[in-house]
């Protein structure tokens, strides 16, 4: 039995290494010297550990234009994910309205539409509506999701009616009601909802590319790909450039993994 | 009725930012894959013209899009069961008495999956690295030679698959963990009773009981292998001789490269349509597989 708990824990080791190794490589390459990866065998650890890497990549490229444009991007998109799927997403669950199941089951089938098959004629509305080449356009898709309104709907079956029909009788307005009752009881959707919306949003890398094609207003993501291109010698810079795009998101998952992974769960039942 | 009223408030914004910005583009893509919307009717919407079948009909001659379409199979069936094997082995490690710091080990594996990809596929693309990537050092302790991973044109997809799989595995490891969970503890005392080795359990209690998960992951994993897209746009821009131009790295080329839009739609059209056959299938194999 011993055996088989020493076996166990050793792949379990080694499973995580499989997993964290490439990125504490790239955290220990982005401070190397200049120059210092193109070596054969490559070193693991830097020898002078510098932080020349990131001065180079924040002062020569736009670097940290690109960073706040993400940021901003998140954060509105964030913004715009939980103010429109909270609402719709309470309305399926708590509200009546003519139609609510049909329309929501309508919804749900749309699920196994990939959203590739939308992208070129989205990019000729956005073209039509003037979005090309601005954040607005970035955030379009990112409005109303189906995934969105489904979590928040099953959160949300689960606040008692009579709570909300006494707020009723004690002459509460719909808003009211959703502000002081519906909104604090969905708490931790909330916050699963914020934190799959900011994630989804600075990693997503198709639809910006397509839709800006101004370099100062590019995302991380798509300013690292060009800068990829043009730097393909550069290790250490590279990697400086893709600790600053991981960073923030790895830091926020570590933080709110527990909301993170209750979506997950709940997004994995959609069918 | 105030209150159907202050429902739809609610639910209009929602419905209709999906309708004007999913479901309108949806239903616009089918038609649009019947014309011939090119760099010309962007500029002009009056040289636009009905082709009719024959961008699909197109689509069925060109030699890249058969290639994309075989390299996009050939990135499924390796990877879709590699990625699953993967996932399944952690989430049993994690979900083992035996083990211990499960909660750190967790945190381990699903790191890769909240990372973003393009910032990864730098990493890896230097990891690959012919001359100084690690991994060309770790199989010379090995004795083997240096793999050109992403310059030779049978290396670069499986290098793309491995890469996918460290990615992707903590996303499935986690929705089998949860399903795992759910299985009794007294089937398996039950098994042991009958005499059951590991491998028995693991056969005979363990998969039937983890299968509907099971059919969930591989039509979610699936799904996103089909859509194969930022990681050869990354590391190989389709190259070396096209093995790794996938189905919607050839829609993006044609679309936003050659801006023939109409054509590149029904490129995506034909990706939903093989997605959907593909999911079909899988429903129905498991409901015969369930009900023998």
């Amino acid at each position: 039995m011993r055996k088989g708990a020493l076996l166990t824990n050793i792949l379990m080791v080694l499973l995580g290494l499989f997993a964290v190794a490439p990125l504490l490589w790239m955290l220990s390459v982005s401070v190397m010297q200049p120059g210092e990866a193109a070596h054969f065998p490559p070193p693991l650890i830097p020898a002078n550990p510098t932080t020349a890497n990131y001065v180079t990549l924040f002062a020569s490229t736009d670097m940290a234009r690109y960073f706040a444009n993400s940021l901003l991007l998140a954060c509105l998109a964030t913004a715009l994910s939980l103010t429109f799927n909270v609402m719709a997403g309470y309305a399926f669950a708590k509200l009546n309205f003519r139609g609510r199941d049909r329309i929501f089951r309508f919804l749900l089938t749309a699920l196994v539409i990939p959203a590739q098959v939308a992208m070129i004629p989205l990019f000729l509305i956005c073209k039509e509506l003037g979005l090309v080449n601005s954040f607005g356009g970035v955030l379009v898709p990112s409005i109303a999701t189906v995934f969105g309104i489904f979590l928040v709907r099953q959160y949300a079956l689960a606040i008692p009616d009579e709570m909300l029909e006494a707020a009723r009788i004690d002459g509460a307005s719909e808003f009211r009601i959703f502000r002081v009752i519906v909104l604090p009881s969905l708490g931790p959707i909330l916050v699963t909802l914020a934190t799959f919306s900011f994630l989804g949003s600075w990693s997503d890398f198709l639809w910006p590319l397509i839709i800006l094609n101004d370099g100062d207003k590019a995302t991380l993501p798509v300013a690292l790909a060009n800068l990829s291109r043009e730097h393909v010698q550069d290790f250490e810079l590279m990697m400086a450039g893709s600790v600053v795009t991981l960073l923030p998101v790895l830091i926020l998952f570590v933080v709110l993994q527990r909301y993170y992974i209750s979506g997950l769960l709940a997004g994995s039942v959609k069918g | 009725m105030k209150r159907e009223g202050a429902a739809w408030i609610f639910v209009a914004p929602a419905l209709a930012a999906l309708g004007l910005f999913f479901f309108l583009p949806v239903v616009a893509a089918l038609v649009l894959s019947f014309t011939d919307f090119d760099i010309y009717s962007l500029a002009d919407i009056r040289n636009l013209r009905f082709v009719g079948l024959d961008n699909y009909l197109t689509l069925l001659r060109t030699h890249l899009f058969w290639k994309a379409l075989g390299n996009t199979l050939y990135f499924v069936v390796l990877g879709v069961p590699l990625s699953i094997a993967l996932s399944l082995g952690a989430a049993l490690l994690i979900n083992s008495k035996l083990a211990r710091f499960k909660g750190l080990f967790r945190t381990l594996y699903f790191a890769p999956v909240v990372t973003t990809l393009v910032a990864v596929a730098v990493i890896w693309r230097y990891l690959l690295h012919t001359k100084y990537g690690l991994i060309n050092w770790g199989l010379g302790g090995f004795g083997i030679d240096p793999i050109d991973w992403l310059g030779d044109p049978h290396w670069a997809m499986p290098a793309i698959v491995i890469f996918a799989v460290w990615k992707n595995f903590g996303y499935n490891m986690i929705i089998l963990l949860a399903g795992l969970q759910t299985i009794p503890d007294e089937l398996y005392e039950a098994a042991k009773i009958d005499g059951a080795g590991r491998w028995a359990q693991f056969r005979h209690v363990t998969l039937p009981a983890l299968a509907p998960v099971m059919l969930v992951v591989s039509i979610l994993t699936m799904a996103g292998y089909f859509q194969l897209f930022a990681e050869p746009y990354v590391m190989t821009q389709g190259g070396p001789v096209e093995s790794t131009v996938s189905v919607l790295y050839f829609m993006f080329e044609q679309g936003f490269k050659w801006w023939n839009l109409g054509f590149a739609t029904s490129v995506a059209f034909v990706l939903f349509v093989i997605l959907f056959a593909i999911t079909l299938v899988q429903l129905k194999l498991s409901q015969r597989w369930s009900d023998p």
